[in-house]
């Protein structure tokens, strides 16, 4: 019986796409021959946006894996300082030093190029590129009713900047100098003088040939982003039938657009300064009692253009986290979100006062206190509209019929973390409290949980509601649940800690601490944290197999939409080919939350308003 | 037009930075060579000629078309190259090579970078260029998308150029 009434809705969502739909006449035009003829234009340099998406994912996953790697090693070391490492030493050759006793150390200045490459790494490549480039690539056109993105072409063009800006990245790892390590924040006198430390000579070259390369790749993606929502969407789609990933995708490409390029800028500087003798930011300077040539540059300039993005870049992670999250919730809550088009200005909100906050970065830099009273008030009031989302999710699942998912399990997740991280975010957003604080593991700890914990966790959600769409098939549900609570409870288990090391005052970025006086009761915490850490990589590699695992042996996906749910991208067939419809282009005719409306479960956006039905949206 | 916001807030960085680093104080004082009041008369004719070229193609008025575009192409190349000679005439005439001083430094970047900017919009008019002399077919609706966004990178450039030459005079 249930077979034959799915089949029914099928052929009912197929018979209104057809009465309703809006035919393009893309498919007299063989387009698919031309994009996907053979092995290569289909799978490696793809111009249609769900292979893009793939790419962007998988190779975000490869990054992860190297990302979560470099923590372990920092974290044996700050956890085990006296035991021997040499066993890491195939991996890790000379950075390894084994003394006559046979104990090997881990050489200090590899583990702060560890530090800078896993925040480099993790920022940028997994948590920009992974996330947004995955899911605005996989999401938009299917969501808004495109045959694809507005420029197929440029589109590939982002994949491949972003693939180029890796290998070089990559290639630094093995230099015998080391990779960059002053920082991911790449602060001169470190990044502008090649010969103050180990890495920032070679290292520092490729960082930031590495870095310009993402820049045009986050620029041409977002361009498209921007311009396929604003143009592309189909007959019906307004502004506000939108669903909320849309918006986030939006809001996240328009700062993307406006704050990368002042990080550009800040690059351009540092290479004039690296390799033209200017000073743009180097004062008087000594190096082994030798004084430079360089005078009168301000450290402090690049601190101003490098959080000008930096402080964006937050929200350019966590906004499409929040988008997916949102539509996570709703679907596998069967109720409408709640607060649509507060969820929209909120996002908006938050986009715009991520522009007027960036100093909150620099309180201990010197900048003039009186100054600090303006971004410590902006700063506070991005606590508003993230508390109406909060707020607004917790509502979407109050008295919903929630399915515990991976999916939805993940998305709730997220919801925690949110508001875990997002509260430490009070205390350090006020300059006063950041003198104790600043620089401590209580930052660590409030920023791996609210941008990087949540926005992992908003990937997750993603990544276990969109497989099916992705793959046609699902992954392993029983595996997902405990990669989910292994990776709750471990996470916290890392991270809750780490406050209590910051309120103490334990600085971050320090070598190992059992050499101090005042922090070498800390011992067993980092121990802790340690083998926390251990677990919770354990069980993203649970993820990796059931992910591959999924894509070939994974339940079979036998219905268009297996979610239930109202948004289009679910209304094509279960492998879309290039084009995305068959036929017609589907007319949208609601808003994207109708859930439990009149009794019926979930009512899809392609079907018309009855007669004196109000469109939730509008 | 999102391009344009980009590049825009790459040059309000820049120019916001000059600005901070300005008040910092060792700060050397010194006026624009003249040179780059030639380069400013180029580039703003060039704008005129590729507006007028692109009026005269919506029109059908094929050879004032393709004359304009050349004439807009070779103030293109002039822009580019005065440009240079303005750095050349910074270094013999004024003393100031790269590095001696960061308010010198800053012009050498922003004039640098932005000629950078313009050589991607010369690379455009060649692609139109080349486009006047091999396409057959009359105002289409995509050659005149083509143009049309030509026209604006250029303007945009072109405008760009003028802001920054009224702030790096006033400046100085």
């Amino acid at each position: 019986m249930a077979n034959v009434t799915t089949q029914q809705v099928q052929t009912e969502e197929d018979r209104l796409i057809q009465e309703q739909g809006f035919d393009d006449h893309f498919h007299e035009h063989h387009h698919g021959d031309k994009y996907q003829s053979n092995f290569i234009t289909t799978y490696i340099f793809s111009q249609d946006h769900k292979i893009i998406a793939r790419q962007f994912l998988i190779t975000g996953m490869f990054w992860a894996f190297i990302g979560g790697l470099m923590s372990l090693i920092f974290r044996l070391q700050l956890g085990f300082p006296d035991e021997s490492l040499a066993w890491l030493r195939p991996l890790l050759g000379k950075w390894i030093t084994v003394n006559d006793a046979g104990l090997g150390t881990l050489a200090p200045e590899f583990y702060y190029a560890l530090v800078t490459m896993h925040g480099t790494i993790l920022v940028f490549f997994v948590l920009t590129a992974g996330l947004s480039g995955t899911f605005s690539n996989l999401l938009i056109p299917l969501q808004v009713g495109a045959r694809d993105m507005a420029s197929p072409f440029l589109n590939m063009l982002s994949y491949w900047f972003f693939f180029f800006a890796g290998v070089v990245m990559f290639f630094s790892l093995f230099l015998s100098t080391g990779p960059f390590s002053g920082g991911w924040t790449a602060y001169p006198p470190l990044s502008a003088l090649p010969q103050a430390s180990s890495g920032s000579g070679a290292g520092m070259t490729l960082w930031i040939v590495s870095l310009v390369l993402f820049v045009v790749s986050v620029l041409l993606g977002g361009i498209n982003y921007i311009t396929t929502i604003l143009n592309l969407r189909t007959k019906g789609m307004s502004l506000w039938r939108m669903p909320l990933t849309i918006w986030a995708f939006l809001i996240t490409a328009v700062i993307g657009l406006l704050s990368f390029p002042v990080l550009a800028s800040g690059f351009f500087l540092i290479m004039f300064d690296r390799s033209l003798g200017t000073s743009f930011y180097l004062s008087e300077i000594f190096i082994g009692g030798q004084a430079l040539d360089h005078v009168g540059g301000s450290p402090i300039l690049y601190q101003h253009l490098f959080w000008f993005l930096g402080h964006p870049e937050v929200y350019i992670i966590i906004l499409p986290a929040m988008g997916l999250v949102s539509e996570v919730l709703s679907v596998h809550s069967r109720k409408p979100i709640f607060g649509y088009k507060a969820m929209v200005f909120s996002m908006l909100a938050i986009g715009f006062l991520s522009f007027i906050v960036w100093a909150h970065h620099m309180f201990m830099s010197g900048v003039n206190p009186f100054i600090s009273n303006f971004f410590v008030i902006f700063t506070l009031i991005i606590a508003v509209p993230s508390a109406v989302k909060v707020f607004n999710w917790i509502a979407t699942l109050y008295g919903g019929n929630v399915r515990f998912t991976s999916a939805n399990l993940f998305a709730i997740g997220f919801v925690s973390m949110f508001i875990s991280g997002g509260l430490t975010g009070i205390f350090l957003g006020n300059s006063a409290i950041d003198i104790q604080l600043h620089d401590t593991y209580f930052v660590v700890a409030h920023f791996h949980i609210v941008m990087g914990v949540a926005a992992f966790f908003g990937m997750f959600a993603g990544v276990y509601h969109w497989f099916p769409k992705m793959f046609g098939r699902f992954m392993n549900e029983t595996m997902g649940k405990i990669h989910f609570w292994l990776t709750m409870i471990g996470a916290y288990a890392i991270f809750w800690p780490m406050h209590y090391l910051g309120m103490a005052g334990v600085p971050r970025r320090y070598y190992r601490f059992d050499v101090f006086e005042t922090f070498r009761h800390f011992t067993e915490i980092n121990k802790f944290i340690t083998i926390a850490a251990m677990v919770v990589f354990a069980a993203q590699l649970l993820l990796l197999i059931n992910f591959f695992y999924s894509i070939w042996k994974g339940k079979k996906v036998t219905t268009k939409n297996p979610w239930g749910a109202s948004t289009l991208e679910w209304t094509t067939p279960i492998h879309a080919g290039h084009g995305n419809w068959p036929g017609k282009i589907p007319a949208v005719q609601r808003w994207p939350y109708d859930y439990g409306k009149d009794g019926k479960e979930f009512t899809p956006q392609i079907e018309p308003l009855k007669e004196g039905e109000h469109d939730g949206g509008h | 037009m999102a391009a344009c916001a980009s590049i825009t807030m790459m040059f309000g960085a820049f120019t916001s930075a000059f600005l901070v680093r300005q008040a910092a104080g060792n700060w050397l004082e010194f006026a624009l060579p003249g040179i780059f009041t030639l380069s400013t008369v180029l580039i703003v004719a060039s704008s005129i000629t590729l507006h007028g070229a692109f009026i005269a193609f919506k029109k059908g008025a094929a050879p004032l078309y393709k004359g304009l575009l050349i004439a807009t192409f070779a103030l293109g190349l002039a822009f580019v190259v005065v440009q240079y000679e303005g750095w050349q005439a910074m270094k013999d005439l004024l003393g100031l090579p790269l590095g001696t001083n960061p308010s010198s430094d800053f012009v050498y970047l922003i004039s640098m970078i932005h000629a950078a900017h313009v050589i991607g919009g010369v690379a455009a008019l060649l692609v139109a260029l080349i486009h006047a002399f091999t396409l057959t077919s009359g105002p289409t609706p995509t050659r005149k998308l083509r143009l049309e966004l030509t026209l604006i990178y250029w303007h945009f450039v072109d405008i760009l150029w003028v802001y920054l030459f009224v702030f790096m005079t006033l400046q100085s």
